[in-house]
């Protein structure tokens, strides 16, 4: 029951959070909901039994992505009000979809079994022992070893991508160039001149 | 047993309620770009209570290497559209989509 009951605690903060998130005025606001967001969501995967996804969820999206966010929103300096103009334009339309999403959804989980799905299953009892953590690594590196290498590799491609798209080269600054300091040779340096002795008059 | 724990029905109606509020908010701040790649980090993270639901009511952890996956790439592309909103703040002074048209004939 408690389980339950934290269920929708959590559950209910999750999704005024996400209003918050998409009506928000000021993006900083909507990037401290988004952390909010992940917060709970984590709290909800702990509580059905995910813990190694909820503390990655926490540790990697509001550690490191979310820090990101906030650093790029804080570090622009952006026109909100601009942004702001027509802003129920088409919130109409918006609120349409995602009441008919909703709708949809609530029809085909609630509708008793019709939708040949049980949908009154519940997560399975894992022993006492059972480490979610070490059930994960053991898959990971064995059946996905491959995906995961991938994935380690799609991050580093990533990483080049955001590095080459920001960084820029000024004009005028003093900083050293490793390479050319290694690649130069005497002969671009030091120039030879010989001079003939000259007798004393 | 089942009512002592969450449903895979409760599951399932959260993360849709997320999806529909994460498609609404990219139909409402259809012009600011941070905004929308905020909306898309929440689709993804609804789509994940989906796999994580399912994985855990059928006992099978491959849905949890999935959502394993889902959130590398999720972290990629946010690394990566942050750094396209950079460049594209440093070339135009803004960041609204309707400013966006150079490819317009």
């Amino acid at each position: 029951m408690l389980v339950q009951i934290l269920f929708y605690i959590f559950g209910t903060l999750l999704v005024v959070c996400a209003l918050g998130l998409i009506t928000a005025r000021n993006p900083v606001y909507s990037a401290l909901f988004l952390v909010l967001c992940f917060f709970n969501s984590a709290v909800i995967w702990l509580l059905t039994g995910a813990e190694f996804l909820a503390i990655v969820l926490v540790l990697v999206y509001v550690g490191a992505v979310m820090v990101l966010f906030l650093f790029v929103v804080m570090m622009l300096d952006i026109n909100v009000a601009e942004l702001r103009r027509g802003f129920t334009r088409f919130a109409w339309l918006g609120w349409l979809t995602a009441a008919a999403l909703v709708a949809e959804i609530v029809m085909v989980v609630w509708s008793h079994g019709r939708s040949g799905l049980d949908v009154a299953r519940t997560p399975i009892p894992e022993p006492a022992s059972y480490s979610n953590t070490a059930a994960l690594g053991q898959v990971i590196y064995t059946r996905f070893a491959y995906p995961f290498e991938l994935a380690a590799v799609l991050l580093l491609v990533a990483i080049v991508a955001a590095i080459a798209l920001t960084m820029r080269h000024r004009q005028g600054l003093k900083v050293q160039d490793v390479s050319r300091q290694v690649s130069v040779r005497a002969a671009d340096r030091v120039r030879i001149v010989k001079v003939k002795a000259e007798k004393r008059p | 047993m089942s009512t002592h724990a969450i449903t895979l029905a409760d599951l399932l109606t959260l993360s849709g309620v997320l999806f529909a509020l994460a498609v609404a908010g990219i139909f409402l701040n259809r012009k600011n770009v941070i905004l929308l790649l905020m909306c898309v980090e929440l689709l993804l993270l609804a789509a994940n209570f989906n796999f994580i639901a399912f994985s855990r009511v059928s006992g099978d952890i491959n849905g949890q290497v999935f959502v394993f996956f889902v959130l590398t790439v999720a972290a990629a592309e946010s690394a990566i559209g942050l750094a396209i909103l950079v460049v594209l703040f440093r070339e135009r002074r803004s960041i609204n989509v309707e400013d966006l048209n150079t490819l317009r004939g």
